[in-house]
């Protein structure tokens, strides 16, 4: 008998026995309840902020953030593939119970009724401020606040204590989206001004260890590096009261731990298990695993087109002709991500992002553009990965390694550890490269416009330069905030078949979502940001 | 003695302001770039200045120097960024659940490996020897996350023995009251025996982990110094004296072969340590070893630097203890010196 066992039996028997005689308190039925309205979480890294507007918040703190935060609007559900899905076009009050879009702003009227964690009710003051503060604490918040032209405090206008409007600064179609990821989340201004210094006037420093919001949980207790525990907010006016009470975050670096405290039925959820756990885990069937591709999102071969002598297009094809496509798909990934590759040749060109390319394994082509390029002895250069990833880019980089070498181009593996790679990224010298890119807005020009466009972002990782991919980006991002679908559909396609020809950089495949969840678990839901949502989540 | 400790002590102070300095040299060559890291994935170059200003990172190096040094003069060791926190208070929370578990590791590897090097060299040849020589060479050649990972593997995952490898305690028993920061000696105090069993629970794997590791060096030296203290004069003197075995061997061939002994103890001590980082990420672990290598993957300066000028402290209180207990042992090595 194991402990598990022991617990259900102990509490089985306090049952039977009555009120009368009392269990042991450490396997008391009070407990075992406990368990059944608590959720045990494992990941391998934690929060090191728990507001998304700190500075420097981790992945993990976003996941806290939308647990304990409102917004005004949120996505509503659907279902994809037999598993629920957030609907990118449909969206419904949060913290708003009606929204009335203009031609040039939006109006939101707020639930009467809503309070925020501490008793306060919430309104239109708290959700100005909070937009206010999203817009001027720079770096991320500021960041993504202006990817939906939302760059402005005096966007935001009070309009009674209920009633609040947002301006336009111009038309586009993400604005709307914008106010549905994590970053506008309504915060409790008075709480929080309360805790605020002249130093740090937005409270920062008070935000970062508490939560102060309306939202379906309040973290109780963090204990950083080690775990959240999160309580259910009984008022929660957001959306119907979640079923679990309980939430207990716990960071388990070892993936093998991890794993059997999944099989031994400890741990009720774990998201980041290697692909290959994933694997036998669904193989074995004890336990339910879920994996949907990352929206928006692509693992590629970036090419640096402003140096030889990947700025030949020869080379650049040659590459895309080497690459093991379907051993990566195997070898590496274990088959969990969806191939962007080997589309049939009559294939049409969609109105839609990620989609596949042409590209198959054919060394013998490649070897032939490259002595079309010039090197007919092949070429040196280096390929590089981020080492946080390793897990994937590594047989990723070996097996690319080992088909280049049969084409005569000679690469060196360069790992880049996690804390340089994106140093080494925003540098843009490096020649041969793996990476990933994935847009919370799900829209194929908003991915486009920050990987391909010649204003040269970060993530255009190549430095591709190309007057006519600018012109097909800017020509949809109009049509879009337009309603001009036909000229948006052109655009679209304009600006795949083109970055399909020139390929700066190679799509692979759009990697996938794993969680792994007990089979008394539902209620499981993919939203845009991937982490988990614990409102919907249900036990037994 | 206190004019010893006082000398001790006095030796120290260069060494740790050397740490402070080298440690500071260290974290800034390292590659890495923090405002980057923190930037997050969806950064751009002004963004990444930003966080730069705002952590002073834009500052040159010796202005930044002055920066540490100064707080540290008022016993501030800096934030961490990854966690957020105080480096100070994470720091003295986390020292106590590696220190727990080092020096449960270590008595447990006392306990075992002290009586088996004492009869391995009595016995020498014997079975015993030779069980001596196969689990010390186990022991040692087994790296401890191995070792870690397979103890989980057989008492967690497969008997069911051991509760899961949660860290310090079950997700459903709350820490006892803090008095030592030892979960084992605070649930005693608060009179709290379920704590405390499942404290001694969580405990139990990975203490052995520390222990197969260490029970190597202190089982073989145990029976080198036995050895070379049985073959000598005194030893043959006392027993032509007609004393009996258990006085011979413990009384006076025990003591003389304990210096060795005590100095391979401040050895392994240090060595588990650096062993804890890996057993503290199997078993996640709440201890310092494994927040400092957090801190040192993300470029985090703060913390590491704590966490040497921590680990340079203990360094130096560790040796001084040595020295003392020397003293206390050989009465010859006070006079020295």
């Amino acid at each position: 008998m194991n402990r598990r066992e022991f617990v259900k039996s102990a509490s089985v028997t306090a049952v039977a026995t009555g009120a009368g005689v009392a269990a042991p308190a450490v396997f008391s039925s009070a407990q075992a309840q406990a368990r059944n309205e608590t959720l045990l979480i494992v990941s391998e890294s934690g929060p090191n902020n728990l507001d998304i507007h700190g500075v420097g918040t981790n992945v993990p703190g976003y996941e806290a953030s939308w647990n304990t935060y409102d917004r005004l609007i949120t996505h509503e559900m659907t279902e994809k593939d037999g598993v629920r899905y957030y609907d990118r076009d449909k969206l419904k009050g949060e913290l708003a119970e009606d929204m009335n879009i203009g031609d040039m702003s939006v109006t939101f009227k707020l639930k009467k009724n809503a309070t925020f964690q501490d008793g306060s009710p919430v309104t239109a003051k708290d959700v100005k401020w909070s937009l206010d503060r999203a817009v001027s604490v720079g770096g991320f918040p500021t960041f993504q606040m202006k990817a939906g032209s939302l760059e402005k405090p005096e966007q935001f206008v009070v309009v009674d204590d209920h009633t609040v409007r947002i301006d336009f600064l111009r038309k586009d179609r993400l604005t709307i989206p914008d106010l549905a990821v994590i970053v506008p989340c309504v915060i409790n201004s008075g709480l929080v001004q309360k805790n605020a210094t002249e130093k740090d006037p937005w409270g920062l420093e008070y935000t970062k260890q508490n939560t102060a919001g309306s939202g379906a949980y309040r973290v109780t207790k963090w204990t950083p590096g080690t775990e959240v525990i999160f309580e259910r907010f009984e008022d929660w006016k957001g959306g119907p009261l979640p079923k679990i009470k309980r939430v207990i975050w716990r960071m388990v670096p070892s993936a093998g731990n991890r794993r059997a405290l999944l099989e031994r039925g400890d741990a009720d959820i774990s998201y980041d298990l290697p692909n290959k756990d994933f694997v036998e885990l669904k193989q074995a069937g004890k336990l339910n695993i879920t994996s949907v591709p990352y929206s928006n999102g692509v693992q590629y071969i970036g090419m640096n087109v402003k140096n030889p002598p990947f700025d030949n297009l020869k080379v650049r094809e040659a590459i895309a002709y080497a690459i093991p496509y379907q051993k990566i798909m195997d070898a590496a990934l274990f088959g969990l991500a969806k191939p962007m590759f080997g589309a049939p040749a009559d294939a049409q060109t969609k109105v839609a992002w990620p989609q596949p390319t042409k590209f198959v394994t054919d060394l013998a082509k490649a070897k032939q553009l490259l002595a079309e390029a010039g090197y007919p002895d092949g070429l040196e250069t280096t390929l590089s990965f981020d080492l946080g990833f390793a897990g994937v880019n590594e047989p990723l980089c070996v097996l690319l390694q080992e088909n280049l070498a049969q084409i005569g181009i000679k690469t060196t593996i360069n790992k880049i550890p996690g804390a340089n790679w994106r140093t080494e990224l925003t540098k843009k010298v490096l020649p041969l490269f793996t990476n990933v890119f994935s847009g919370w807005l799900d829209y194929p020009e908003y991915f486009f416009f920050w990987c391909y466009h010649g204003n040269n972002s970060i993530f255009n990782t190549m430095s591709y330069q190309s007057a006519a991919m600018d012109a097909f980006i800017d020509g949809a991002r109009a049509a879009a905030a337009n309603g001009d679908k036909a000229a948006y559909d052109a655009g679209v396609k304009g600006m795949v078949d083109l970055a399909f020809a020139d390929v700066p950089r190679i799509p692979l495949y759009q990697p996938y979502v794993n969680v792994a969840m007990q089979k008394n678990i539902t209620g499981y839901e993919y939203w845009f940001h991937r982490r988990l949502d614990y409102r919907a989540f249900q036990k037994g | 003695m206190l004019k010893l400790i006082g000398s001790r002590l006095a030796t120290a102070v260069p060494s740790l302001i050397g740490v402070v300095i080298v440690t500071f040299m260290l974290t800034r060559v390292l590659p890495g770039d923090t405002a980057a890291y923190f930037a997050g994935p969806a950064a751009t170059a002004e963004s990444i200045a930003e966080i730069r200003t705002k952590l002073g990172l834009d500052k040159p190096l010796p202005a930044q120097f002055v920066d540490y040094v100064s707080a540290l003069a008022k016993g501030d060791l800096g934030s961490s960024l990854s966690t957020g926190q105080p480096v100070a208070a994470e720091i003295s929370a986390r020292l106590p659940a590696s220190a727990e578990l080092t020096l449960a590791g270590l008595i447990l590897a006392l306990a075992i490996a002290v009586p088996f090097g004492i009869m391995a060299a009595v016995k020498q040849g014997s079975w015993v020897d030779h069980a001596c020589r196969l689990i010390t060479t186990a022991g040692v050649s087994l790296p401890v996350f191995f070792t870690g990972l397979l103890l989980v593997y057989v008492f967690y995952f497969k008997l069911g023995w051991a509760p899961a490898p949660l860290g310090r305690l079950d997700v459903f028993f709350s820490a006892p009251e803090t008095v030592t920061g030892f979960y084992l000696i605070d649930s005693l105090i608060a009179r709290d025996f379920e704590t405390f069993r499942a404290a001694l629970a969580q405990l139990a794997v990975p203490a052995i982990t520390l222990a197969i590791f260490a029970l190597a060096p202190i089982a073989r030296m145990t029976r080198a110094s036995m050895l070379s203290v049985l073959s000598s004069e005194f030893v043959r003197t006392a027993r032509a004296a007609g004393l009996t075995d258990t006085t011979v061997i413990i009384t006076y061939a025990f003591r003389n072969a304990m210096l060795p002994v005590v100095t391979t103890l401040g050895m392994v001590f240090s060595f588990l340590l650096g062993a804890n980082v890996l057993v503290e990420k199997v078993f996640a672990w709440p201890g310092i070893g494994s927040y400092a290598v957090e801190a040192l993957i993300t470029s985090d300066y703060a913390p590491v630097q704590g966490f040497v000028l921590a680990m340079a402290i203990l360094y130096v209180v560790l040796n001084l203890l040595i020295d003392i207990a020397y003293g206390i042992i050989d009465p010859r090595a006070r006079s020295e010196a």
